[in-house]
């Protein structure tokens, strides 16, 4: 058990000493997120995420938000496990219709004020996926107001934590 | 040896049960073998392969001039034989393989909801893939398909009244969960009987995240279609786009050249161990271990920068290209995936040796969520699902294709079938991918990638056949006359490893589920298509 504690010990002293903890893009980004959070959302700003037709690529930039690097609950954000819990709804994917109803009652289950960020490319016109499409909305937009557009495939964590820290200098 | 040793002895079978067959080419779809069989012997052919305990992997249908054609995998040995027949499409009756073998239902109901394929004796004949945003007879896999309007107009609705198997009896209770779940995660509908804490059983209704890849990909050249089955599951970018190339490359002929495959090799190597360090981290936080999740994001991390600063992209996308790869490595960029891999091993080495000497864990993932190895054998189970149920099937080991034929990749098979067995495949891959990359690097083919690729004259179809980090991937591709896709079908790994977590949450407590759930880490898009 000793043996056990202090390499558990010894490998946590490792995560604190990140050298990407000093990463200037990630300071910056994230002390200026935590102001706005701050000033505008009482300290805290809750993301509910809806997959809503993503290849799952946008998903796992998502999480490596909450990783040790980028760990973007020490700027007040963090995400919640239910709607009714949330200020802001981070959807992904091109819509597919079979999750559209599902999208739309997560949507109004959360309390006003709400915002709606189209995360990746998909989320923001359809992407790959196109737009003439059986089987997919093409976009947040056709089924949501969207406040907020993130482009890439997939935005890498910066990158959403940019576009976090623009919907809430804007709203 | 030489291979397909076991076909003669089928074909005899075949013959004694009056079965008609037609030995198809053996390089339309090689390295997989072609039969040709009649409609109405389609059944007693499966019939015959499941008594010889061939593997079914998959199956898929193809609307062309008036017929639909009908294909099914089989693996024997790590050889793979394809039987194909067909049926007029205003006429599309056929035996159902689920009889001989019950793993076939998904995929014959997906390929009901898509083409309109009858199966006749299918025991089950639910709807799978389509809920309720095109009309029950309209199929989008045919070629005159086309969403009514009014459908069109409209949110599709939810797909409420979908027939769930119904326990009753005193004490049972139902908790359905889903289609959004609670944490970051794709969407998918689960349905729970249970007395008490104890799961009596668990029925799954996916294809909530179905976005017509199939039928998207008609029409598309063969470029275009390498980067949609980069998103088939988003998780699994390089595999399925591997296996897109192999399949168009077998097609036309064209291979890439010796440092094309060793970058692909790499590639899909590195997104294996990234999504098993991130996998490992994810399965003792559902057990309230979040030391290990910590770390293993934090090596995950370090990983995909170096993806980012080496190849341009975290997650690998977009590298992959018909005849060659898009990025090469400098000698600079081989020292500095060798010293990451060096690093990796320590590191690794020590976490996992915690993670296996740590009673709380072992109190929670023992015995947990086991999968039986009949079972596993029994739904075709491959990657860890298989690997930790005594299913040892590797395709880079069982039918090595360039570049693992010039390296040998040593294989891994436990059978204890529970977490613990699952994640312990998944440290000793880490392991066996860290050891063949350094190989790999240390004999990198000299001079630059090339990308010799020309698109057929005639009309062609492929096999691709690639072991992604969840398992064996199979896509089917065939192009038209002028060199556009026709159809594209790629099987993922996860339509084994589904029905397997069914199985394997029977008689565990519900707040196991999750991790249960996570240690199989289906994919959903790669399911739903």
């Amino acid at each position: 058990m000793f043996r056990i504690l202090r390499k558990t010990l010894g490998i946590g002293v490792v995560t604190e000493q990140d050298p990407a903890a000093t990463d200037e893009a990630l300071e910056s980004l994230g002390i200026e997120v935590k102001r706005l959070v701050e000033a505008r959302f009482n300290g805290s700003l809750a993301i509910r995420e809806v997959d809503a037709g993503s290849c799952n690529g946008c998903e796992l930039e998502i999480h490596a938000m909450n990783n040790p690097y980028h760990d973007v609950e020490r700027f007040g954000i963090h995400f919640v496990a239910s709607p009714r819990h949330a200020d802001v709804l981070l959807v992904t994917g091109p819509v597919s219709r079979h999750m559209e109803t599902a999208l739309l009652r997560t949507w109004e289950a959360t309390p006003a004020p709400k915002w709606v960020i189209a995360c990746g490319d998909c989320a923001c016109d359809g992407g790959i996926f196109g737009q003439d499409n059986y089987a997919s909305c093409g976009g947040v937009e056709a089924v949501l107001p969207v406040d907020l557009r993130i482009s890439g495939c997939p935005p890498a964590p910066l990158e959403l934590l940019a576009g976090l820290r623009a919907l809430i200098q804007a709203s | 040896m030489g291979r397909f040793d076991w076909l003669s002895e089928y074909l005899a079978r075949l013959e004694d049960e009056h079965v008609l067959v037609r030995r198809g080419s053996a390089q339309k779809l090689a390295p997989a073998h072609v039969l040709e069989i009649d409609a109405e012997d389609w059944g007693r052919a499966a019939r015959q392969a499941s008594l010889m305990e061939y593997r079914w992997c998959g199956l898929w249908g193809d609307e062309n001039a008036g017929q639909i054609r009908v294909y099914a995998c089989l693996e024997n040995d790590g050889d793979y034989l394809v039987l194909q027949t067909a049926v007029a499409t205003d006429m599309p009756v056929l035996p159902s393989h689920v009889p001989s073998y019950p793993i076939a239902d998904r995929p014959e109901r997906h390929a009901q909801d898509m083409l309109g394929l009858v199966f006749s004796d299918s025991p089950d004949e639910r709807r799978w893939i389509r809920h309720q945003a095109w009309p029950e007879s309209s199929y989008p896999l045919r070629r005159n398909f086309s969403l009514p309007e009014q459908a069109a107009s409209q949110p599709a609705p939810a797909d409420g009244d979908y027939p769930f198997r119904a326990i009753r009896g005193e004490g049972v209770c139902e908790i359905p969960v889903g289609p959004v779940h609670a944490g970051i995660i794709e969407p998918g509908h689960f349905r729970f009987n249970v007395v008490g804490e104890e799961i009596l059983s668990l029925e799954q209704h996916l294809g909530y995240v179905h976005k017509g890849i199939e039928k998207a990909a008609v029409g598309r050249s063969p470029e275009e279609l390498v980067r949609l089955a980069g998103r088939v599951s988003g998780d699994s970018s390089v595999a399925h786009a591997w296996a897109a190339c192999q399949a168009l490359e077998r097609a036309s002929g064209c291979y890439p050249g010796a440092r094309d495959v060793e970058l692909r090799g790499l590639f899909c190597e590195r997104e294996r161990v990234a999504n098993h360090l991130g996998d490992i981290g994810a399965i003792c936080n559902d057990v309230g271990f979040a030391f290990a999740l910590y770390q293993c994001s934090r090596l995950r991390e370090d990983w995909l920068r170096r993806n980012r600063e080496l190849f341009g992209h975290r997650l690998l996308m977009d590298l992959l290209v018909p005849g060659g790869v898009t990025r090469d490595l400098d000698s600079a960029g081989v020292e500095s995936l060798k010293q990451d891999h060096q690093r990796l091993r320590q590191e690794t080495d020590e976490l996992f040796d915690i993670l296996l000497d740590q009673p709380s864990l072992e109190d929670r993932l023992l015995n947990t969520g086991v999968l039986r190895p009949a079972t596993a054998k029994a739904l075709g189970c491959t990657g860890y699902v298989g690997k930790a149920s005594g299913q040892g099937f590797d395709l880079r080991i069982s039918n090595p294709y360039p570049p693992y034929a010039q390296l040998p990749m040593t294989g891994v098979c436990l059978s204890e079938g529970d977490v613990m067995a699952r994640v312990q495949v998944r440290m000793e891959e880490i392991r066996h991918s860290l050891a063949w990359m350094d190989q790999l690097l240390e004999r990198f083919s000299p001079g630059e990638s090339s990308r010799d690729w020309r698109i057929p004259d005639g009309p062609c179809e492929g096999l691709g056949l690639v072991e992604g980090w969840r398992g064996e991937i199979i896509t089917y591709v065939r192009l038209d006359a002028s060199g556009r896709v026709a159809r594209f079908f790629p099987r993922d790994p996860s339509w084994h490893s589904w029905p397997a977590l069914e199985r394997i949450v029977m008689g565990n407590i519900v707040p196991d589920f999750p991790v249960c759930n996570k240690s199989v880490n289906g994919s959903y898009s790669g399911q739903d298509l």
